[in-house]
This record gives structure tokens, sequence and C-alpha cells, in this order.
């Protein structure tokens, strides 16, 4: 399970991944339906905004921010958690041990691979965004363009990380499901995702710039709707790998601490 | 009639003693309900932290939305879903042969295989939220409009379960619908705000096509006493009709399942 034949595989894996997307693309259309309410919050913000702007989001900038979360969510999506929930109860984790490849990067790969779909579902939503508050919102230079394209990696890397950290749990605990739901319930909540954290109340802001929730939507969201200057966007890019080295850490702890208790049921 | 209410104790008491096995799981479930209780509503407090009213409804009257919310959601994870998911897994292994050769309605016997009690935690959240609502508002509400607001509730989990009814029959056209239920669960997301703050397109089908309307927002207003007897009236043949309508399409279907290959 050396790194070299991960990486050697790799490519493969995401072949066969993209392969899977696209024969279960129904599927995937209505996982991508199921994460619309960034769509539900725009209808309720914009009424909201209609009558005055709310702190310095008007109609525009709420459409633009709330498009653009749909976007890097689905950009940032991973669902491993479910699924090593399910290969662990079904005995099948022991498959995937099996193999010369260390799972990490066959999930990685499943995960990586849908995305050229999730990304094609998602420009009718990006064109809309463009369309509705026109070019002069989304940046222009370069240079922010890479930053967004570095923290959308950020973003897929933590919310992937966390899926499998949580994931393990289930080979400590019979299901981790419970564990993902409260820790969804928070991400809804801090994330951005139904409401900008810059409109929060200064203490909840505070605990929502020491959590890593931010760094998986709400920063290249605004890296996007340009809300920050490039000094300032760097150094939360920073932070946010800090948040990705940190979490691989602890994964890969809880991950083969967890691997060294599976006994495979069924198989 | 009393031969199906025995059979609904029985199935009821199953789930009941099934869950009471796993009794810490009142307490794990008690606190999610909690947690996702209070980040939901997060979001309203923001938005009333900003304005004292929103599309006609101020904080408190808002807040009965949610209530009504959080009580149907207990409704549905805890009464509607878990049945209807394992009918969706009994379709795709044709174990629903076991259920088809039973002496007793199919739809009847499907719909209340399995109950998980201890979603009711979410009923009490409601509750809490409804006594946070009313002192928010700083009255009590009428006799009468309870009642009213309890019959629109009433309506509304018979919505529901017509809609449930309708998408468990598609397993049977095309299989894989367990994610219908989490797709199900976004839309029905929305039901927690007034439906007054939707305009448009939106506001059009959560009218019409996914009724959300009248779920949540109908019995808040009752509550208030802001409905008329029409509107009522109206609701309840909305949810009779919806019923039948279920019903038709589960015979249509059932009639095309084929037992997969046990």
């Amino acid at each position: 399970m050396s790194l070299r034949a991960g990486v050697r595989a790799f490519p493969t894996l995401l072949r066969v991944g993209f392969a899977e997307a696209v024969a279960y693309r129904a599927e995937l259309l209505i996982w991508v339906l199921t994460s619309t309410m960034p769509l539900i919050m725009l209808a309720l913000w914009s009424t909201v905004a209609a009558e005055a702007p709310v702190g310095r989001y008007g109609e525009t900038e709420f459409t633009a921010y709330f498009l653009a979360a749909f976007v890097v969510r689905q950009l940032s999506a991973s669902w491993t958690c479910w699924e090593i929930n399910f290969e662990v109860r079904m005995g099948r984790l022991s498959m995937r041990l099996l193999r010369p490849v260390h799972p990490m990067f066959a999930y990685a790969a499943e995960s990586i691979a849908a995305l050229p779909l999730r990304l094609a579902i998602s420009i009718p939503v990006a064109l809309w965004a463009l369309a509705s508050v026109g070019p002069d919102q989304f940046p222009h230079d370069l240079s922010r363009w890479l930053i967004f394209i570095v923290a959308i990696a950020g973003a897929w890397a933590l919310t992937f990380l966390i899926n499998i950290a949580v994931g393990a749990l289930s080979l400590f605990m019979e299901s981790s499901v419970k564990v993902m739901d409260v820790y969804l319930a928070a991400y809804f909540v801090f994330s951005g995702y139904v409401v900008p954290v810059d409109l929060f109340p200064p203490w909840l802001r505070a605990v929502t710039d020491a959590l890593p929730f931010r760094y998986q939507l709400a920063f290249p969201v605004e890296v996007l709707c340009g809300n920050y200057e490039i000094g300032g966007a760097l150094q939360l890019l920073l932070r946010q790998w800090l948040f990705v080295l940190g979490l691989g850490l602890v994964t890969a702890l809880v991950w083969r601490r967890g691997i060294a208790r599976f006994e495979a049921y069924g198989g | 009639m009393s031969r199906y209410l025995h059979l609904l104790l029985i199935q009821l008491r199953t789930s009941l003693s099934l869950a009471m096995q796993y009794r810490a799981d009142f307490l794990i479930e008690g606190v999610i309900s909690v947690f996702w209780t209070v980040t939901a509503l997060v979001p309203i407090l923001v938005v009333y932290g900003e304005r004292s009213s929103v599309a006609g409804w101020s904080f408190g009257e808002a807040l009965l939305v949610i209530g009504w919310f959080t009580a149907l959601q207990g409704v549905l994870e805890g009464a509607i879903n878990p049945s209807l998911a394992t009918v969706v897994e009994q379709i795709r292994q044709g174990t629903l042969d076991f259920t088809l050769l039973k002496p007793a309605d199919a739809q009847f016997l499907v719909s209340t295989a399995r109950f998980l009690p201890w979603r009711a935690t979410n009923l009490l959240s409601a509750a809490a939220i409804f006594v946070y609502a009313f002192t928010t508002l700083g009255h009590a509400p009428a006799p009468l409009h309870i009642a009213t607001a309890a019959l629109l509730f009433v309506n509304a989990v018979v919505l529901l379960y017509a809609m449930w009814i309708v998408t468990v029959s598609a397993a049977f056209y095309v299989v894989r619908v367990d994610n219908l239920s989490y797709l199900f669960a976004a839309i029905f997301d929305a039901a927690r705000w007034p439906s007054s703050v939707f305009r448009g397109a939106l506001r059009f089908v959560f009218t019409f096509v996914i009724p959300l309307t009248l779920m949540t927002t109908l019995p808040a207003e009752g509550l208030l006493g802001r409905v008329t007897a029409t509107s009522v009236v109206t609701a309840l043949m909305f949810g009779a009709l919806a019923f039948t309508l279920a019903r038709r399409v589960w015979l249509q279907s059932i009639g095309r399942y084929t037992s997969a290959s046990s």
C-alpha cells in the first residue's frame, strides 16, 4: 500500500469513478437537487432585501452569494462517510483493504470523478447567476480566480477528510451516520450555507471564525464574490490549508486505529 | 375496522418494544433533536435581528411556523419515513411478497410497518417553540384556534402521507428511490418559512405542486386565528383529494410489482 502505487493507480481509479458517475447519472441529479437549500435561502433573503439592503447585501449581492454557494457546494461535495458506513456494516470494506491501493485513494478518486458531472449540472446555475447579477459581481483578475481554485480544492479536501474521519468512527460504533447528521446541522449554520457569515451577530461570528466550517463553503464563495483584498484572501487561504493539514493528521490517526479493530462480517 | 385498529396496535407495540431495546437512543435522539432545533433557529434569529417583520410575519408568528415544521418533521421521521423506507427496500429485494400474501390491506401493512417512537422528542421541541412563540407574542391562543390548528395539522399529516405514498409508488417503476427521501427532506425544509416569503414560481410550486403552505403556514395561521372557515374547508378537501389520489396511484403501481428475484 505504498504512496507510489496509489499515485500510479489514481488515473485509472478516476476513469472508473467517472464511468460510475455517468452510469448513475439520474441518481447524481437527485443528489444535486437535494442541495437546493441555497436557492430557497436566496428566495427568503431576496424578500428581506427587497425592502432595504441587509448589511452590505442587497438583492444583487444575495443572488451572487447564494448561487455561488450552490456551485461551491457541488464542487466540494463528498459522501464518503455514508459509503464507509455501508461498507463496514456489510463487511465489504475487506475487499478494499485487500487491494494494493490505500482505500483513501480509492475514495478520493470516486469523489473527485463525480465532480465533472456535478460541474456540468452547476453550469446552468452559474449562467443564471451571471445573467441575473451581471459579470461585475465576479472577479476579473487572474489572481483571484487562482485563489478561488485553491480555495475550492481546500474546501473539497476538508469535506472529504471529515467524511473519512466520521466514516471511520463507524469502526468504533455501530453506525456513525448520526454523528454526521449532527455535523451537518452545524455545517449548515456555520459554513454560511443559509446565512452569509458576515451577517452573524459578533459573538456568533467569533464562534464561526474558530471553526473549520466556513472554509468548507463561505470562504471560496466570498472569494468569488470579491469580498476580500488579495492579502486578506491569502491569509485565509493559509488558515484553510492549516485546517486541512491538522484534519488530515487526525483523520489518518482515526482511520489507522479503526482499521486495526475491523472484523469483516459477511464480506 | 376494529381489526385494523387491532393490527395497528400490534404494529405499534412491536416498534415500541424494538425501540425499548435501544433506550440510550432516546437520549441521543433527544440531544440531536434539540441540536437540530437550535441550529434551525439561527437563520430566523439572524433575519429577525435585521427586521421586525418579514413578508407580514413578526418574529413570534414566524416561530409558530417553525414549531409546526418541527412537529411535522417529527411525524415524518418517526412515523412515515421508517415504514416507507422499509417498503422500498422490500420492493428492491422482492420480499414484499410476504406482505402481499398477508390477509390485510397491503398499503395499511406497509404504512404501519415501523415506527421510531424516540423521534417523538421532536414534538417536545415543537412544544417548547410554541411556548417561546406565545411568550414573545404576549398572549395565549384561544381554545377554538388551538382546535382549528390541530385539525389543520392532522390534515398536514394526511397530505404528507399522501405525498409519501406517491413517492414510494415510484419505487415500483424505478426501484432506486431511497435518495428520493433525501430530496423530499430537502424540499420539505422550505416549509420552515411562512409561505408568503416566497414569490413568483416558488410560491406557485409550494402552494399547488408541493403544498408546503397547507402543511405549516396554515396551521400557524390557525393558531393566530387568522384563517377563514372557507380556507379550512378547502384545505381539508385538498387533503382528502390527495389521499384518494395517492390510494389510486398505489393500487395502480402495486399491479406492476413483479417480485424482484427471490
